[in-house]
């Protein structure tokens, strides 16, 4: 029984597990992590995220693909190449694709359209493996998220596609499946809660949505890779015990639109570094 | 002890959240469209979980506070499903399942072959032994569980059920239904109980 013919592989990319030993030492990880986070108020520069998001940048800038064009002339949203600020308004409607879009989708879209990319060639390998440099497409939004930093998220819900989609992916967060009757909020409805050691945010809450959405992508210990909203929700569904979502399918737009509702005003503080 | 139970999902359904009534924003067929063409690459086998049960989707609606006559009906609708031992021996081996309930193996899409058996991963979500101290804290504590409840049989039969099919005493409750789903076996969960239940066991030390 597979899910996906690339299973195998994001088997080795999630490598997570519940076994006990695991989680006796997440402990001890979150106190490295604190250590990381202590060298990083000293030294900003020192988390290894901005190295994806260098080689992001220098992804976007180059002449790729069968057009051999940069992606220079993408838009994010707020018009040709203007990629500063643009993360704070995603997930967005595009007219052009007439579908709303959160970054990655969008990054996908771009590649396909300004560089000609085959989109199951870009789609290949959307995540990094354990202690890998983060992939093409992580580090394309790591770069582009990087450039939001210091500002606030502040979501457009002026078309009504958007309005749906934040009504949809509210729905999706409560919504129950799977075999163990799972939804988003089994572990995101509630203040203070945790599996095992591993402290929970209560996304259904502003203010502690506030505190946690806009740190991705983010750079992860545990893993030592980057890590992307579209890969923290892909995920979260395998742990539910569904099968891998889509990259840059309807229900992952759906709800990265309701947690940066649920964000909004919040700090954009990507790439930052978590457990 | 039935009554109390009932008694006090319904109070628990009583104050649920206010928007729990309110009509949905948008189609759940519109919802259930997105995501099932968000899973277009996946098996059919594997797009069948994302279909939900007549309990899935009331409490996907009421955001697990269900109305009282919603939650009586799935109570009994829960109830019924709940297979019991033929030799009618409700509690197992509690060191077997003192294993279960640290496993959180099976039914990820990467736990395919399977290489273990299927664990409860009670621990995830609950204290028991207080020599673990990597316990989660969605449910609540179970530390001396039944030492508490004085090992009666009645609380045994009402454990068992609780692993089975936990719907059949909470309406909308968080855990999942592991022998109504069969993730577990009836084994399984005869040794479950025995972890929470058994008066050797170091969830009651």
């Amino acid at each position: 029984m597979s899910a996906h013919p690339s299973l195998a592989v994001l088997a080795l990319v999630l490598g997570l597990s519940t076994l006990a030993a695991d989680v006796r030492a997440q402990d001890d990880t979150e106190k490295e992590v604190e250590k990381y986070r202590q060298m990083l108020k000293a030294d900003p520069w020192s988390n290894p995220a901005l190295l994806d998001a260098d080689r992001g940048e220098a992804l976007w800038k180059e002449k790729r693909g069968p057009k051999a064009a940069s992606l220079e002339k993408c838009d994010l949203g707020k018009g040709p190449g203007k990629v500063e600020g643009a993360f704070a308004e995603l997930p967005r409607y595009f007219k052009d694709a007439d579908r709303v879009m959160d970054l990655e989708t969008r990054i996908v879209w771009c590649m396909e359209k300004s560089q000609g990319f085959d989109r199951k060639d870009i789609l290949k390998r959307p995540y990094s493996k354990a202690n890998q440099s983060g992939t093409e497409l992580e580090a394309l939004a790591t770069y582009v998220a990087s450039k939001s930093n210091g500002l606030t998220y502040t979501p457009r819900l002026r078309h009504a596609k958007e309005r749906q989609t934040l009504a949809i992916g509210t729905a999706l967060f409560y919504r129950r499946q799977g075999p163990m009757d799972f939804s988003c909020a089994t572990c995101h409805a509630e203040s203070g809660r945790r599996i095992r050691l591993q402290g929970l945010p209560f996304l259904g809450k502003p203010e502690e949505a506030r505190k946690v959405v806009g740190e991705w992508p983010a750079y992860r210990v545990s893993q030592g890779t980057v890590m992307t909203m579209q890969h923290r929700i892909a995920d979260c569904y395998w742990q539910m015990r569904l099968p891998l979502i889509d990259y840059g399918s309807d229900a992952t737009v759906a709800l990265t639109m309701f947690l940066v509702n649920q964000a909004k005003g919040g700090p954009i503080t990507a790439p930052t570094i978590k457990r | 002890m039935r009554h109390a139970l009932l008694a006090a999902a319904l109070v628990l359904t009583a104050v649920g959240p206010a928007h729990a009534q309110k009509k949905p924003a948008v189609d759940p067929a519109i919802v259930d469209k997105a995501l099932k063409g968000s899973f277009a690459t996946a098996a059919p086998d594997w797009q069948a979980r994302l279909d939900q049960d007549e309990t899935q989707k009331l409490c996907s609606q009421y955001r697990n506070a269900p109305p009282r006559a919603v939650a009586e009906a799935m109570i009994a609708r829960e109830k019924a499903n709940i297979a019991y031992p033929a030799d009618g021996k409700l509690m197992g081996d509690w060191k077997k399942g003192e294993g279960l309930a640290q496993s959180g193996y099976g039914w990820r899409f990467t736990d395919y072959p399977a290489r273990n058996a299927n664990g409860g991963n009670c621990y995830a979500c609950h204290q028991l032994d207080k020599k673990e101290l990597s316990f989660g804290t969605l449910g609540p504590s179970l530390l001396e569980y039944g030492k508490i409840r004085k090992f009666t049989e009645a609380e045994v039969k009402a454990v068992y059920e609780r692993i089975y099919n936990p719907h059949a005493a909470i309406p909308c409750a968080n855990m999942p239904r592991m022998g109504a789903s069969k993730f577990l076996t009836v084994d399984q969960i005869k040794d479950l109980v025995a972890y929470v239940m058994s008066p050797e066991s170091p969830v009651n030390k």
